[in-house]
């Protein structure tokens, strides 16, 4: 198919066509909000949100950066909660899974399947909501932390399928040299496990950065806020305030358009600079993992 | 002869560092899974915070006949089951047209820039999402209302439309999960043998025919367990999408209010749990049947695909 392939026809035109109709089906909303955010209040006010704004300026990033305190803590509260937690939880997913994949413990099956019948079958949201309240799991940082983010039994049977394929003459050869699970887990499987562990470990963090069912559910004090909490409350806010027909409530003004889209812009800006190694080890984990978990 | 009952307190004892490594997951798991369980048994309460779930008083099945009474009941259903239908449909034709279009490419550096780009929005928030969306549908600066006036006709606002709803969250939805769904797809796509295809092509079949007798057929399967294992999801709504779309838009709610963010609102608002909990009860059972009752389909038509 060579030759046949080298020719320019109608079909691949219509090919290259669709591909990038759907690219820019994909990146177009996201570049008006990134040009939205460096367009001037008036240009806004004037002609609404547009791709070729009249005028373009950086006010609305040097308001964020200079009175932006309360977006600077939220987005403090938010990178703190995502760091601790992915490393959290990536160690307590990997030590699970060596278990569940260590021939010694004869009842592995049995407890892989202890961790996959919450996944099918459980009370859900109320019953949820209830234990965090019981088990103290309200205004404090620990409810940003561990409730519904620190472990998935997805992640768990993904990391799982990955350590069935590590040769088991390495674990029986070490543990005849004499090293305990502990430090075959930690010394030997888990560096083997690197790819595997990055995949999961950067859904865990976009589970947490993205995150603010916790905020809502479990969070008052405003100084907890997560940045998408914050987010998402200037909205329904600004919303509240718009249905009352300019009533004044609170301080001060609300933020302008290009203000709130800056916000967003910022609250992405780490996935972007992650981008590439989410990509990467996302597309290969899954391609590894199996999708079938 | 002596035998010893190897019991699970045999294997601990045998393999306490392998099975102290299981306790932070196993107790994640009880406290969040399987402690919720006996909670369900509040659905046929009326709940009390202050008495508890042994001490509150039974009702029977009041709450269920009080939800499944209501007109609520039938809307936040069928628009659970309608929405989830139109996000699986349109999701999968989306990725298996994109895959199968991005396979045919053959320039690498177009594939893996194309690749990406879909991707993106998938590792965005809903929240964002909605920052996104208000700058497009908005009332007031929305781009597609400024496109609809340039055009001479007249703003459309969104927010008060309900009509529009079902057709802007398939959108949404497609936008975040395409890029996801078509790797998989294109991750099988890969993984097909060549000799097929030059084969055809020695025979004389053109692309086209390719992909209509060889490459779908043979995506079949992967589509259709993916397909399978949605559906077994169809009655959970997709409550961070609705919920940070829609939020409290008591306007949209005929077009927008799922199962998830129904109990939401019962739970926060009307400070009763055990209506809510009778609801997540149905959620959770329905929910069940339609994980088995696909799996059992998904085992019998492909071994593989099975997920127990």
């Amino acid at each position: 198919m060579g030759v046949a392939a080298r020719k320019v026809t109608f079909g691949k035109v219509l090919l290259y066509l669709f591909t990038t109709l759907a690219a820019a089906f994909c990146l177009l909303p996201l570049l008006l909000m990134v040009i939205v955010s460096f367009t001037s209040e008036q240009a806004i006010v004037r002609n609404g949100y547009s791709f070729f704004p009249a005028e373009l300026s950086l006010d609305a990033y040097r308001t964020l950066f200079e009175n932006g305190a309360e977006v600077a803590r939220c987005y403090l509260n938010s990178v703190g909660i995502t760091a601790v937690g992915t490393v959290l939880a990536v160690i307590v997913t990997s030590m699970a899974s060596y278990s569940l994949v260590n021939p010694s413990v004869r009842y592995r099956n049995g407890i892989a399947m202890y961790f996959f019948v919450t996944m099918v079958f459980n009370g859900g949201m109320v019953p949820w909501y209830m234990i965090c309240t019981k088990v103290g799991l309200t205004e404090n940082y620990f409810a940003l932390l561990i409730p519904n983010l620190v472990f998935s039994p997805f992640n768990l049977f993904l990391v799982r399928n990955y350590m069935r394929e590590i040769p088991l003459s390495l674990m029986e050869s070490a543990k005849l040299d004499g090293a305990n699970d502990g430090q075959i887990a930690f010394r030997i499987y888990f560096p083997l496990c690197k790819p595997i562990l990055a995949t999961v470990g950067l859904f865990y963090g976009i589970a947490y950065w993205n995150d603010w069912w916790n905020s809502i559910m479990l969070v008052s004090n405003s100084n907890m806020y997560t940045i998408q909490y914050y987010l998402m409350k200037l909205k329904s806010d600004l919303n509240f305030m718009r249905n009352l027909q300019g009533g004044g409530i609170g301080g001060g003004f609300p933020p302008t358009e290009s203000l709130q889209m800056a916000t967003a812009v910022v609250t992405i800006g780490p996935l972007i600079l992650l981008y590439p190694f989410l990509q990467r080890y996302i597309v290969k984990g899954l391609v590894i993992g199996g999708v079938k978990g | 002869m002596k035998t010893n009952r190897y019991t699970i307190f045999t294997d601990i004892r045998r393999n306490k560092a392998a099975y102290a490594m299981l306790i932070p997951a196993a107790l994640y798991t009880f406290i969040f899974g399987y402690c919720t369980i006996p909670y369900m048994v509040i659905a046929f309460q009326k709940f009390s915070y202050r008495k508890g779930i042994f001490g509150s008083d039974w009702v029977g099945v009041d709450n269920f006949r009080f939800f499944f009474g209501s007109q609520d009941a039938w809307r936040i259903i069928g628009n659970t089951l309608k929405l989830n239908l139109l996000f699986i449909f349109f999701t999968i034709l989306a990725a298996v047209a994109l895959a199968i279009m991005i396979n045919e490419i053959r320039c690498r550096y177009f594939k893996k820039v194309a690749q990406s780009t879909y991707l993106l929005p998938y590792f965005l928030s809903w929240v964002i999402v909605n920052y996104i969306l208000y700058g497009i549908i908005g009332s007031k600066y929305g781009l597609l209302n400024r496109v609809i006036e340039f055009f001479g006709g007249t703003a459309i606002n969104f927010y008060n439309a309900p009509g529009y709803w079902t057709a802007i969250l398939v959108v949404a939805k497609v936008w975040k999960d395409l890029g996801m769904n078509m790797v998989i797809y294109l991750a099988t796509l890969v993984g097909f043998d060549d000799e097929l295809y030059d084969a055809a092509a020695v025979s004389g079949a053109t692309r086209w025919q390719m992909c209509w007798k060889i490459t779908l057929p043979m995506l079949m399967p992967t589509v259709i367990m993916l397909g399978i294992l949605s559906i077994g999801k169809v009655f959970y709504g997709d409550f961070g999408m609705i919920y940070a779309l829609v939020g409290d838009n008591g306007v949209l709610y005929n077009a927008t209010d799922v199962i998830d963010t129904y109990v939401f609102r019962l739970l926060r608002s009307t400070g009763n749990p055990s209506q809510a909990m009778a609801i997540g009860l149905f959620q959770a059972i329905m929910g069940f049947l339609c994980v088995w009752g696909t799996n059992y389909i998904a085992k019998k038509k492909f071994e593989e695909g099975a997920l127990f």
